[in-house]
């Protein structure tokens, strides 16, 4: 007879056969690529727009030379998408599918189920920093007014030269602002403004029916953020490459 | 074919994995194969079990280091070239072999702010009201959430987070029609709500398919931020004084 102790304790102590390890590995390799990506693009100042497009990355153009800025702060040191980008990182990073999927890839917290942690200690969110978490509805709020901005962004997109037209650029937009919807759309938070916070919902038929729908939504909550996520990439590297003269926008009418 | 089963055998002083050898036959389960090695080999196998359906909610054990019910685990999803490792759950102590002893939860049960139905209130509710409750009655007290859940298994904080169960039971009773009461403050002071970080171990192990943390703790945090964490709300609250 073979000892076994009682608990498994210990970094990725497990008696799991299964590949447990790769849904984490694939999260940093996938997260860390588009933080890298967004923090280059945040901090270049270039290229982010070419008539009639506008970058997500940059939209509400705040600030900055190139372009039509909604404000012209000439005072700003940095480039204009980190006057925005702030509300689209909070509201990812606070976001209970995001949560989820950080904390296990790495904070390890724990990397997959029934698998041993690096941490003795553990507050979870009932402490600073992670007790902010509670603010993810302001977030979503604000989010709101950015997606608002990128379906102006995606209808100006459709304009060329006071004319109607569709180029490609225009369909990436388009599709971004439809996904980054979804995603916004689908939240917890307004799972639990729409319905959910309400014990007799028979008595609130509009709520009700509002609820159910973004109930619907919220079952892919997690698709649509990694959906919305690839998009953003798409739609900026795009529109950098018609910027940059690698790629000619291909005009579709 | 033949499957190598390896076994805990012990108590809660110790014990190790015995191996056993065991005949495997079209539509088998884990259970049966444990009752053929306590029929045959082991008569003294300590195992609970009760309906071999999935509904009683007694046969959780670690197979292959995943919590699960045996009842449920076809022998034909398990890679059977190596041997099945079958294990009591590790976040509650051994009685003996496969028992453990889950009178925790029972107790933290008790803790829970009971159904409060209002004085006077008309005993009638729509389809519309109770499809939230109803997905949490589904629950068979397997304590598989229990078991997986990293704060009760990894970090054993058992004096200060009542588990994905009972957090589960709150929200039943907190968003049913005819309740009173809110149980926000008992979850956030005694429950430990904010102990969980929303892994979804829990979700993923439930044999009942329910949606534990989308459908229960996260809408349980999201009202426990409407009284404790909405700087917003708190304003209002004074300014009507209202709680």
């Amino acid at each position: 007879m073979q000892d076994t102790a009682a608990r498994r304790k210990g970094v990725g102590k497990t008696e799991r056969r299964d590949t447990w390890w790769l849904q984490p590995l694939l999260t940093v390799v996938a997260l860390g690529a588009f933080v890298a990506y967004a923090t280059w693009v945040a901090f270049t100042g270039d290229n982010y727009w070419v008539e009639p497009y506008l970058s997500p990355f940059y939209s509400p153009l705040l600030g900055g030379n190139l372009g039509e800025p909604v404000l012209k702060l000439r005072w700003w040191p940095f480039t204009p998408a980190i006057l925005v980008l702030w509300v689209p990182l909070g509201f990812r990073l606070t976001c209970y599918y995001g949560r989820r999927t950080y904390y296990r890839a790495f904070f390890w917290d724990p990397p997959a189920c029934a698998v041993g942690e690096p941490r003795k200690g553990y507050h979870g969110e009932s402490r600073f920093p992670f007790i902010l978490q509670n603010l993810h509805r302001y977030f979503f709020y604000l989010s709101l007014v950015v997606v608002a901005f990128l379906w102006y962004d995606a209808v100006r997109g459709f304009v060329f030269d006071g004319r109607f037209g569709v180029g490609v650029g225009s369909l990436l937009l388009l599709a971004e602002a439809l996904l980054l919807s979804m995603y916004s759309l689908s939240c917890h938070c307004l799972r639990h403004v729409a319905g959910g916070c309400v014990d007799c919902l028979s008595r609130r038929p509009a709520r009700y029916r509002l609820w159910r729908w973004v109930s619907a939504l919220n079952a892919n909550h997690g698709l649509w953020f990694w959906i919305s996520l690839s998009g953003a990439v798409v739609a900026d590297l795009y529109i950098r490459l018609v910027a940059t003269g690698a790629v000619i926008d291909l005009r579709i009418v | 074919m033949d499957a190598t089963f390896r076994i805990f055998r012990g108590n809660s002083q110790g014990g190790g994995y015995q191996e056993f050898l065991v005949p495997v036959e079209e539509g088998m389960v884990v259970l049966d194969a444990v009752h053929r090695i306590q029929e045959h080999q082991a008569n003294d196998l300590a195992v609970r079990w009760n309906c071999k359906a999935g509904k009683c909610g007694s046969c959780g054990a670690e197979v292959n280091g995943k919590p699960r019910l045996m009842c449920m685990t076809r022998m034909d999803q398990l890679p059977l070239e190596e041997p099945v490792t079958i294990h009591p759950v590790r976040t509650f102590p051994v009685i003996r072999d496969l028992v453990c002893d889950v009178s925790w939860n029972y107790e933290v049960n008790k803790r829970v702010p009971p159904f409060t139905p209002g004085e006077g209130d008309l005993w009638r509710w729509q389809q519309k009201d109770i499809e939230r409750p109803r997905e949490f009655r589904k629950c068979i007290e397997c304590f598989l959430c229990q078991t997986v859940c990293h704060v009760l298994r990894t970090h054993d904080q058992k004096s200060s987070f009542i588990g994905p169960r009972f957090l589960v039971r709150a929200a039943g009773l907190d968003m049913h029609p005819m309740d009173s009461i809110s149980r926000t403050r008992f979850l956030k002071e005694e429950g430990g709500i904010g102990l969980c970080n929303i892994t979804k171990c829990c979700t993923e192990v439930c044999p009942e398919d329910i949606h534990i943390t989308d459908d229960a703790i996260i809408p349980m945090k999201e009202r426990v931020a409407d009284d404790f964490y909405d700087p917003v709300r708190w304003l209002l609250r004074k300014i009507t004084r209202r709680g």
